[in-house]
């Protein structure tokens, strides 16, 4: 998390890990896990009138920041959702509605009004992403007259059986095209599936020529490249923040047990092969605070750099968060993968926000491309 | 009035006019400290020399020097406007580390008067360039474990006997600023004393030690009966280890250091070039491999995250949140993840990464070297063993190891194993 918040940043951060705490504590979280949707809607529409779904929104639209930077504020936000594994999808509404921020169109402004107010969730079935080979899209886009058809399978869809609008991108001739779908349209099936963190509800999303007016596009037909591109680092932004406090709540509860647990006579602290251990893992926790922190404040402002660093984030925590987690499971032992005890909680988180919006192979590959991009350039 | 001081801006276009008038472009033995032979570095001494003795005559050396010793008196702000100006261009790049930091900077700190204004003015000329003499071969990481001792015979002189090692360039320096113990029957921290000293001068042999990828830039030190007047001690006798944490402060900061003239925004000096990891990964026709691109991402996501590290534990400090010990964090991390991306173009490089070709240009030799010099980066300045150990006990908080030197008088603690 960043050293230096604005005072706005910080009640912000704030009001948002006290409401955590209050409303979905770890052993509310623990009985919770056959709930259908994760959360009651209350929950969800009280933390949109926190601004969880806003700071990414244009004024004129109905959001704002509160330091100028949105993505630098999600960033907080995120980062107390990780620290408190909460429920919730955070990461697809603020994806959809940074999508939706700018667009006109009836049914664009009606869901974008929803997601704000908490009243809607609206996810992102990304059937096509710059990671994936060409030709092994899962989802296709193409006209038919003046509609659109959608055919194809995504999965994991989050939230997807809570969701009453899907932000629906795949592959048109000429390029990727984005498309806003009413959950129930016709050809639409949601299959709800188990998923690894029992916090969060996923499902498995298929459209068999599905049809939606072009009004309902987001962008422009087959020309959505650079969006989705965007969008993707919106998300690695959030689920590097999330992540960051998950690594972050699973260190400091391990520290805490090699304070306290005895063995040999002597806290398992003061043995020099643990203590090792712990150094590793505190600097791969700061320098994933630090590489969440460059790339939340270069994706919020836009720069040249933001797709690097969000790619560099995305695949370093990736890979760093789990090992951090795994390694704090090794540190407690056969305690650390009981379900009664709380460390299972970020292991799934770390684990799970690793392998959404492009694995950290995918992300790997994506910045060696723009490196060979840029040397090709040179 | 006269005495206040030039704004950094107007101070940033003179140097910038100057800079362009007068230093040519940066040569390859600035980027890498790499030279052919011993005949090329004299050459690439001498110049440095003359390039430093360029600066004092222009008003640009010592920016952050005091006037009355040759220095101009400066901030640290217009030491780092001067530094980013200097990006591109030639400079004296054997007086950075370790002349003017730590050596310089220690000494405008503890030196007297007498031993300032001997010295400084002729660090800023550019006629002494000065070595630390640290390191002993008994021992690496325990600094304060050292063994080279000085004893003060009846003129009051010191008379200096024992061995330094691991000291950079020693055998074409001038001075060196010198860690020895003077007290046996106190423990190890309260019994060591700073002295500087001519590298050539009776009593001193200095041998030069070859690594394994063939350079010998490190030397060792042998010191027979060396004697040192007393007006060359640096602070209290036995008062050493006060000057020593300050010393291996300015150690740490290093080419960051407000006292240094390196410039900013130029690749790190290090070994022979290295070719890019998809320079290297077109060689080997492994290009549109997904797992060769795997790891030209993380390679490069490496050096991203470090830098970012970096930066972040840079700011924390100068915020006041951090404290000095969190740069170890940066230390374990810089060493661990400069191995990683050895290994890596290692793997990029294949089987060319064994032989090279010496007419060919961009050749893979650094690759191949660069991967068995790897742990170097763990090693220099402090394992990171050390600087795990930092972390655990001093960011941490987790209990000290035992140790078998606390509280006991130096000679009476173990140094080998027990025989008989």
């Amino acid at each position: 998390m960043l050293h230096e918040l604005t005072s706005d940043q910080d009640m912000l951060r704030d009001t948002t890990a006290r409401f955590l705490s209050d409303r979905v504590p770890l052993s509310k979280m623990r009985k919770d896990r056959d709930h259908p949707a994760g959360f009651d809607p209350a929950y969800w529409t009280s933390g949109a009138e926190l601004g969880w779904t806003m700071l990414l929104v244009s004024e004129e639209d109905g959001g704002g920041s509160v330091s100028g930077n949105g993505a630098a504020d999600l960033a907080l936000i995120a980062y107390e959702f990780g620290k408190h594994a909460a429920p919730g999808p955070l990461v697809d509404c603020n994806v959809v509605a940074s999508a939706l921020s700018g667009q006109t169109g009836d049914l664009q402004s009606a869901v974008l009004q929803g997601l704000l107010s908490g009243a809607d969730i609206a996810t992102s079935c990304l059937g096509a992403a710059p990671w994936m080979q060409s030709g092994s899209e899962s989802i296709s886009i193409r006209r038919d007259g003046d509609d659109l058809v959608i055919d194809g399978t995504v999965l994991p869809v989050e939230s997807a059986a809570q969701a009453s609008y899907l932000l629906v991108t795949g592959m048109s001739e000429g390029g990727m095209t984005q498309v806003l779908v009413p959950a129930n349209a016709e050809g639409v099936t949601i299959k709800p599936l188990k998923a690894i963190d029992v916090t969060r509800r996923f499902g498995k999303v298929s459209f068999a020529g599905v049809r939606a007016p072009a009004s309902a596009l987001v962008g422009a037909f087959g020309g959505a490249d650079a969006e989705v591109a965007r969008q993707i680092q919106v998300a690695a932004v959030i689920l590097s923040a999330e992540s960051v406090g998950a690594m972050d709540a699973a260190f400091d509860m391990t520290v805490d047990w090699a304070f306290n647990r005895y063995t040999f006579g002597r806290a398992l602290a003061s043995y020099q092969a643990l203590k090792h251990r712990f150094a590793d893992m505190k600097s791969w926790l700061e320098a994933s605070h630090a590489i969440s922190d460059a790339a939340a404040e270069a994706v919020g402002k836009g720069d040249g750099s933001a797709a690097e660093l969000a790619s560099a984030a995305k695949s370093y925590i990736g890979v760093q968060g789990v090992e951090l987690a795994q390694d704090c499971v090794q540190m407690h032992g056969g305690i650390g993968v009981t379900y009664e005890h709380d460390l299972h909680f970020f292991l799934r988180r770390v684990t799970l926000d690793a392998l959404l919006y492009g694995t950290p192979a995918d992300h790997k590959r994506l910045i060696a491309a723009m490196q060979i991009n840029q040397e090709m350039a040179a | 009035m006269s005495d206040e001081i030039e704004s950094v801006e107007d101070f940033r276009t003179r140097a910038r006019a100057w800079i362009k008038a007068n230093l040519g472009p940066v040569q390859g033995w600035d980027l890498s400290q790499h030279c052919e032979d011993d005949d090329e570095e004299r050459e690439a001494v001498a110049r440095d020399r003359a390039l430093q003795r360029k600066l004092f005559d222009a008003g640009f050396a010592g920016i952050c020097f005091p006037k009355e010793y040759g220095g101009q008196g400066l901030t640290p702000d217009h030491n780092r406007a001067f530094n980013e100006e200097l990006a591109g261009h030639e400079y004296a790049s054997r007086f950075a580390v370790p002349t003017f930091s730590p050596c310089a900077s220690t000494l405008l700190e503890f030196g007297t008067a007498e031993q300032k204004a001997a010295h400084l003015p002729a660090i800023l000329k550019g006629d002494e360039v000065w070595v630390q003499l640290l390191s002993e071969p008994g021992g690496g990481s325990d600094v304060a474990g050292i063994t080279t001792g000085a004893v003060r015979n009846d003129k009051g002189d010191w008379i200096l006997n024992g061995s330094k090692v691991w000291t950079s360039r020693a055998w074409w320096a001038d001075w060196g600023l010198i860690l020895v113990r003077t007290n046996w029957d106190v423990p190890k921290h309260t019994g060591m004393s700073v002295f500087i000293m001519p590298l050539h001068q009776p009593g001193v042999e200095i041998h030069r030690i070859e690594r394994l990828n063939g350079e010998s830039e490190a030397c060792q030190e042998f010191f027979t009966d060396v004697r040192i007047p007393d007006s060359d001690r640096m602070g209290e006798v036995d008062a050493g280890w006060t000057i020593g944490q300050r010393w291996m402060y300015h150690e740490r900061l290093g080419h960051n250091s407000p006292y240094v003239c390196h410039p900013i925004g130029q690749r790190k000096a290090g070994g022979p070039a290295e070719p890019s990891t998809v320079a290297l990964a077109r060689r080997s026709g492994r290009i549109d491999d997904p797992a060769a691109r795997e790891l030209i991402g993380e390679h490069r996501a490496l050096g991203i995250v470090t830098q970012q590290l970096s930066h972040r534990i840079a700011s924390a400090a100068a915020s006041g949140k951090g404290n000095t010990d969190m740069s170890s964090i940066d230390r374990v991390f810089r060493g661990v993840a400069s191995a990683r991306r050895a290994t890596i173009a290692f793997e990029l490089a294949g089987a060319t990464a064994s032989v090279w070709d010496e007419d060919e240009e961009g050749a893979t030799e650094a690759v191949g070297m660069n991967f068995l010099m790897r742990q170097v980066g763990s090693i220099g300045g402090g394992t990171t063993e050390i600087s795990r150990n930092v972390v655990a006990e001093r960011v941490l908080g987790m209990p000290r190891e035992t140790s078998g030197d606390k509280g006991v008088a130096f000679r009476d603690i173990q140094r080998g194993p027990k025989r008989g």
